[in-house]
This record gives structure tokens, sequence and C-alpha cells, in this order.
């Protein structure tokens, strides 16, 4: 191996090993920051020695070990004895250097089962910013460096950076436990956790053909943090559902857009292009959240309804019953009038356009809805098959007022013209 | 980045000890729980499989040989990485458990990768 390959390798090595590391660093130290140091001190060490030595067999036991030995020399030489004293309670005040040490390795020692998903829980921590908690995630358990996750999200190294420097040091002041949630609060740390890798996926998928290739990689973060969950919290069913809905989504991908990069809707793609590995395993996911009694959960409602699109054969055998259906329960869990827009759409498909008009004109007056030009534009539509077509035409200049996409815009001025 | 590893055990190993399969278990386990391995199986040599190949208009098959020893370590794994490096550590640690052999890396193309 020349030089620059062994680097290549011990950077691989350090991005599937640093989650745990930092992981069980964390446990030890109960900082975050401190744990992350530590682990990029390790690596600096293996950059040194591996050129010469090659890559040890065991190299993430390798790093452990020499993080380990770097905490326990930091604290030999005191640099940590006052913090340790004064977490450990007043008695240990009293306590010989050799006993807080022993301490340390004790907690070493312990079963790191759980460390990783305490990691997760620490980083999607309520006490931080949404954006705080995806960029911490990112880096701490999806193993990104803070430049790639700067180029993901189209924002400056030092935005990033600030942010995660900002949330550990919450962490610290707040004194985060790093625990697993007791089971009271549970439902809404997991909810928290569920969040951050949604978004995370959202913002891949919402990248475009042009776009730095790391932006559209974050889907693949996103579904590779989904995976991990399910293997670290198996019997959340909302885990399964959201696993379930990324996947699906994922496996439409290919089909998304045309050659010269502009968007097919869903109902227009070829299907042959859907992924047919990635639909089975999100359909499998959906069952399994709904064996675990997840089915009526906001995710596995979403996984439900992207899954009567991978299942349908052709856009013309899409179960709109069902889907009307569903969204029907996702509304009763999720009160949002976008819900409701969509909800009136599938009613439309499935019972007709007067049905689909008579639940959109109830959204009229909706605030949250008043800037949105589907609203608008789907009225347009119903109206349109119902013949009624100068209140369509108005409707289509109306969603053409609203839209930011000039593309958009044009198409539904030339509906509007040919109504 | 999504990569196709294959693996095919040294025919000279001999048979792998019930050891060795419990171990190539608990990793493939491990890494399927981590999120790396999509899709994994084994596969049945007979030395070489069937061979098909298309030239000229012709479509041609041709079987075997087949081996002598038949219980092989071959298999393949569909993982999830996020460079060619990644990839080949977990080759390396895979074979570090499933003994010696050979085997070959393959990135799969997925439409969305940029060059560079």
């Amino acid at each position: 191996m020349t030089v620059s390959e062994t680097h290549l390798a011990i950077n691989a090595v350090f991005r599937i090993e640093s989650p745990r590391l930092i992981a069980g660093l964390t446990r030890m130290l109960r900082d975050v920051g401190r744990a992350e140091e530590l682990a990029q001190d390790a690596l600096l060490a293996a950059l040194e020695e591996w050129p010469s030595s090659g890559v040890p067999d065991k190299p993430g036991a390798w790093l452990m070990a020499t993080a380990k030995h770097r905490a326990i020399n930091q604290l030999r030489h005191g640099k940590m004895r006052e913090r340790k004293h004064a977490e450990l309670g007043s008695d240990a005040q009293a306590r010989q250097n050799a006993d807080v040490q022993s301490e340390l390795v004790a907690r070493i020692d312990d079963d790191v089962g759980d460390d990783l998903l305490r990691l997760v829980f620490t980083a999607c921590h309520p006490l931080l910013s949404t954006e705080a908690r995806v960029a911490l995630t990112l880096r701490l358990i999806g193993g990104l460096t803070t430049q790639e996750i700067a180029r993901a999200f189209l924002l400056p190294e030092p935005t990033i950076a600030q942010r995660i420097v900002r949330a550990k040091k919450t962490l610290a002041e707040k004194q985060v436990p790093f625990e697993l949630p007791r089971a009271a609060e549970l439902g809404a740390r997991l909810a928290s956790v569920l969040e951050v890798v949604y978004l995370v996926f959202n913002e891949g998928y919402s990248a475009t053909a042009g776009d730095d290739c790391l932006r559209p990689a974050l889907c693949e973060d996103a579904q590779r943090l989904g995976r991990m969950l399910v293997g670290l919290a198996p019997d959340e069913p909302e885990v399964h559902g959201l696993l379930a809905l990324m996947e699906i989504n994922a496996s439409r991908l290919p089909a998304r857009t045309d050659a010269a990069g502009e968007p097919i809707l869903l109902l227009d793609q070829d299907r042959s292009r859907w992924d047919p590995l990635l639909i089975g395993r999100g359909l499998a996911a959906l069952a399994r959240a709904e064996a675990l009694g997840g089915a009526n959960g906001p995710y596995a409602l979403q996984a439900a309804l992207t899954a009567c699109h991978a299942r349908a054969q052709s856009a013309a055998e899409t179960d709109w019953p069902r889907i009307a259906e569903l969204y029907t329960r996702l509304l009763e869990r999720v009160p949002s009038p976008v819900v409701a827009l969509n909800r009136a759409v599938a009613v439309s498909r499935a019972e007709g356009p007067a049905a689909g008009l008579a639940l959109l004109d109830q959204l009229s007056a909706e605030p949250a809805l008043a800037q949105y030009a589907l609203l608008p534009s789907a009225r347009a539509d119903l109206l349109t098959r119902l013949g009624r077509r100068n209140e369509a035409r108005a409707e289509f200049e109306r969603a053409a007022a609203l839209t930011q996409n000039a593309r958009q815009r044009a198409r539904l001025l030339e509906r509007a013209k040919s109504s | 980045m999504k990569f196709l590893m294959t693996y095919a055990s040294d025919p000279k190993s001999g048979p792998p000890t019930p050891e060795q399969m419990a171990a190539i278990g608990k990793f493939s386990q491990e890494m399927i729980k981590s999120g790396v391995v999509l899709m994994t199986g084994g596969l049945v040599r007979p030395t070489k499989g069937t061979q098909v190949r298309l030239e000229a208009g012709k479509f041609t098959v041709t079987d075997g040989p087949f081996a002598e020893t038949k219980e092989l370590i071959d298999g393949f794994a569909l993982i999830v990485a996020q460079s060619k490096a990644e990839a080949i550590e977990h080759a390396r640690r895979f074979m570090s458990v499933a003994g010696e052999g050979q085997g070959e890396i393959l990135q799969v193309f997925d439409g969305s990768e940029i060059p560079g």
C-alpha cells in the first residue's frame, strides 16, 4: 500500500469505528465533546503509526485502547481530576487519585451494548435546536466531517462547526446524562431522533441533479441511520415505520427526474426504474411496524401510503380508496391542512371530482393554505373534470400567481388558457 | 454508494468448521444490524458457475467444471459504504472471519453518481 492508500484506509476505518468509539468514550467521560476530541487524537495517532506498522488486525480495538490510554494519562496529569471529583459526589473529594482512576476503568469495562443508542439520544436531545441535532447526529453517528455536512446542506463550514461546538457546550452545561430515556419520556425522545433522521433524508430527497453529490447522498446517510436504529431499537414500531417510508421513497429516486433533470410527478414515472430491492425492504419494514402494533403511527401511515404506489403495477392500478382511508387515519394523528388537501385529492380519485371538491372547499378558509399553490391547482383540476371551465381558469391563474417555480407557472398558465 | 462484494474461499483450505460458520453468521448479523449490509447470501459452487455468453449472435452455455469439495464458502453481499476504501475495509474484516480466499468489489451504478 502507498502512503495515500494507507491514509484512505485509515480514514475508512475511522469512519466505521468512530460512532462506537465516541459512544464508548462518552460513557467513560460523560462528556461528548471530550470523547470526540479523544477519538480525533486516536485518529491522529493512527495516521502517524499505521503507515509504517500497517493497519492492525482489530483497528477498532486499537483506536479505543489508544483513546482510553490518553484519557487515563490526562487524568493522571490531573487535567480532569477536579471535574471527576465533583461528578462522583462529595465523598469522592476524599478519595485518592487512584480510586478515581479505578472508577473510570470500571466504567470502561461496563457492557457497551447500548452506548451507541445512548449517543443517538444524546445527539438528538430536545434541548438542542433541530439544526444542531441534525449536525451533531451526522457528525457523531453518521461519521461525516464538518466539511461534508456543510457541503451537503449548502452552508459555510464555520456555520456547521459552530452549531456542533455550541451543541456540545449545551449538552455539557445542562449536564445531560448519558443514558437511555425512561419509559415515560421515551416516546417524545424517540420522536426527536426520528425527526432528525427524516429531515436528513428529505434534505437529500429535495436535491436536484446539478447539486454536489453529497446532497443526494444524504438520503443514503439517513437510510443508513434508519437501518442502524432498527438494529438498536428493534421493538419500536415507528423506527420500522420511518425506515419503511425512507426505503420506499428512495426506491423512486432513479425515476424522479428526466434526462434534463426536470422532476417527473409520481404518477408519470416509469415504474420499471423503481428500485425493487428498496421496495422489498420497505414493505418488509412496514410489515414489522404493523406487526408490532404500530399501524397507526404517523411514519407507518405515511409508509403505508407510499407503499400503495409501490404495490401498483401502473398508475391506473393505484388503490385510491385505500389511499383516501390512510389519509383519513393520518389526519386524525397529524391534523395538518396539507394532509387534508392530499386526502381531498385522494378522495376525488376514489369517489369522483365532486366529493373531492366538497372537501377542498372546506379548506379554502384555511390560513395555512392561503399562499399554497397546490390548493387552487387541485381545485382547478377538479373543476375542469366537472366541466366548470370558467371557475377552473380562475383557479389555474391563482395557482400560477402563487407558485415559485417558473416551469410550473408556465404549465399552469397554459392550462388556464385552454380552459 | 452501493457495492456488490463477492467471495470464494480457497479450495485448498477445506470445508469450514462449525465455529467458523458460527463466526461468519455472527459477523453477517452484526453487519446487517449496523446498516451496512442490504442483502447477503451464499452461493452454490461447483468451482465455476454456469458460464453464458453471447458472441456473434450465438448464445452458448458452458457448465462447470464441477468441484471435488462441495462445502466451500462462496457468497455475496450488497453493501452501502461512503467510499471504496470503506468497502475494502469491510471486505478485509469479512475475510479475517471467513478465511483465505478471494473476492471482488464492484460498485453498483445507481444513476445518481456524479463523477469527481
